[in-house]
């Protein structure tokens, strides 16, 4: 079987369960894929070759003694390498972590090799998560496998260009501010945000601690909320991890919409979104309503305010975040004639453009004269940004728009210009500020060929009701064309 | 609200980070336009709204106080820059009275 690479994640695991082909066989397939058509893609930061083999090998193990196999043994995974893995690189993206060695493995590591999922490589992203579109990686860009001289996204836009080029079926990512869900719009994959506190961040390098979520990306929403499945519940070594069971996510998939309550948020459809996007969030919107769901307009005004709250809170917390990489736990180090020279020439050298830009705008913002005026603010924002979510849900059960107000752009286009980057973000950062939970699920391609999101949000852990509204969207949709890399 | 190179030094300062002469001259245009797009933040935060720092309500979490499986010491060490006897190693930070 040479198109195993073809192949969605519940499907190869039922491939290797059956015993038809070995898990070793789907590694090596996916690891093939990815040395053919990387140098193109640049999705992979560090191939994990003997690691993939290895876990393949105990899936193998583990089927010929007749021991029980996870729902997705055996299946390849691209993980963003900013989750820490014991003994193999992981550099967030950054120089500054560009020899890191994790001593230890982040908790949704253990619970993909408990899974028996195989990572088959640590995917590209922006530094430390920071930015749209992979431009920020220090180790140069990654390609949108639609259109090479464009983005995939960003910052998780190695996982997402993965999963796009056949990598991997699964990839793994992180979402701050739409880092999961516009890459996977902009690559016409499946991408979630899940509920802030569903997956555990213990391992997970850092950014903005009251905002990071890690999360699924992947080819059928099927796959999507089994890997959630995999990965979510409570950890005790992160205190932010809700103290619960996760929600069944996949039992219910087959459920349909009929009944559902769906706001359309009407400002994400006006005219600063690219006209083939909103076009076809509007048809979605009606394909949801043909299934049976009540559709009706929802105005959010203060979700305007949002993404300038965002700006300020997330850099923020970034700022304190990134205060560790001083020259002395871990990381590189460059000599200074005393301490305080020795950390400012390392972070000089260590950080890029983006994460400086944004550890001065955060050490600004919460400065002595200015916390109340910028941080403070910020936050009550959020506050509000929560109470328009709470009084649309007495309506809604879901709301829905377009991920982002345009198809992947052009590799340097928007470089210089810091807020058109920003503004990528524009309709998934209200979803991070609530805490709350949202899903990218590709509805087609836009006048311009690439491909479109459209973005399901639910309030804190309606997970399986976003799930179930995907998939039924998805199912009526049908299969959608693969990008020139599959021909 | 424009940024001065002044207070681009001082928040660099701060935030230990040498900027050389062009970057002064940059961020301190790029900081001036991201923040005169968030004042506009200001006009909606009103005195009555209480400021959310997180979206989830946890409070005081804590687990028993037992000692767990804690990360070896050479393994610890095994990422540092430098380390010496155990220890991580800095450059001086007092200077020994001559």
């Amino acid at each position: 079987m040479n198109d195993l690479w073809r192949m969605d994640g519940a499907t190869l695991a039922a491939t290797i369960a059956s015993g038809e082909v070995t898990a070793l066989e789907v590694a090596d397939a996916h690891l093939a894929r990815i040395e053919a058509t990387d140098p193109d893609v640049h999705a992979m930061l560090t191939v994990t070759a003997d690691y993939a083999r290895a876990q393949a090998g105990r899936v193998d193990a583990a089927r010929a003694a007749g021991e029980p196999l996870g729902p997705l043994a055996g299946v390849p995974l691209a993980l963003k390498d900013v989750l820490c893995t014991d003994g193999i690189r992981t550099t967030a993206g950054s120089k500054i972590l560009g020899d890191y060695v994790p001593p230890y493995d982040a908790t949704v590591v253990q619970r993909l090799a408990v899974a028996g999922v195989v990572t088959v490589g640590k995917a590209n992203m922006d530094e430390f998560a920071m930015g749209s579109s992979t431009e920020n990686s220090a180790f140069g860009p990654s390609r949108n496998p639609w259109d090479l001289a464009r983005v995939p996204g960003g910052s998780s836009g190695g996982s997402a260009a993965a999963v796009a080029a056949g990598q991997a079926p699964l990839g793994i990512g992180s979402d701050t501010g739409g880092s999961i869900r516009q890459p996977a719009a902009l690559c016409g994959v499946v991408g979630v945000k899940p509920t802030y506190g569903l997956v555990s961040r213990y391992g997970l390098i850092a950014f903005a601690s009251s905002l990071d979520q890690v999360g699924p990306f992947a080819r059928t929403v099927r796959d999507a909320a089994m890997l959630l499945q995999s990965i979510a519940g409570h950890d005790p070594r992160d205190s932010t991890s809700v103290p619960a069971d996760a929600p069944d996510m996949v039992s219910g998939l087959n459920e349909g919409v009929k009944g559902l309550r769906i706001g359309v948020w009407t400002e994400s459809l006006g005219d600063g979104t690219q006209p083939g996007v909103r076009d076809r969030v509007r048809e979605a919107a009606d394909r949801l309503a043909g299934l049976g769901a009540s559709i009706d307009d929802v105005v959010l005004p203060s979700f305007e305010y949002a993404l300038s709250a965002y700006y300020l809170i997330a850099p923020a917390e970034c700022s304190s975040n990134l205060a560790r990489y001083d020259g002395v736990r871990y990381g590189m180090r460059t000599e200074g004639r005393d301490v305080v020279e020795m950390n400012s020439r390392t972070r000089a050298g260590g950080f890029g453009d983006e994460v400086k830009r944004r550890v001065m705008l955060g050490t600004y913002a919460l400065s002595a004269g200015y916390y109340d005026a910028y941080y403070g603010k910020a936050q009550k924002v959020r506050t509000l940004v929560i109470r328009e979510f709470e009084k649309a849900y007495e309506r809604f059960d879901l709301i829905l728009s377009p991920t982002s107000p345009t198809t992947a752009f052009k590799i340097g286009e928007r470089t210089d210009d810091p807020i058109a980057m920003y503004l990528a973000d524009l309709f998934t950062i209200p979803t991070n500020l609530a805490g709350a939970c949202g899903i990218s699920v590709p509805c087609g391609l836009a006048e311009d060929g690439l491909p479109v999101g459209l973005q399901l949000m639910g309030p804190p852990m309606a997970e399986p009701l976003m799930f179930r509204a995907a998939a039924a969207f998805e199912a009526d949709r049908g299969p959608l064309p693969d990008p020139p890399l599959w021909t | 609200m424009a940024i001065s190179d002044e207070q681009v030094l001082h928040v660099a300062r701060l935030a230990r980070l040498s900027l050389t002469d062009d970057e002064v001259g940059k961020f301190a245009r790029q900081l001036s336009s991201i923040l005169e797009h968030a004042e506009r933040v200001m006009a909606l935060a009103s005195e009555d709204v209480p400021p959310t720092s997180t979206a989830i309500p946890l409070v005081n979490v804590v687990r028993p106080d037992v000692v767990g499986e804690c990360l070896p010491h050479d393994k610890a060490l095994s990422t540092a820059p430098e380390s010496e006897q155990g220890r991580f190693k800095v450059p001086r930070i007092i200077e020994e009275p001559r």
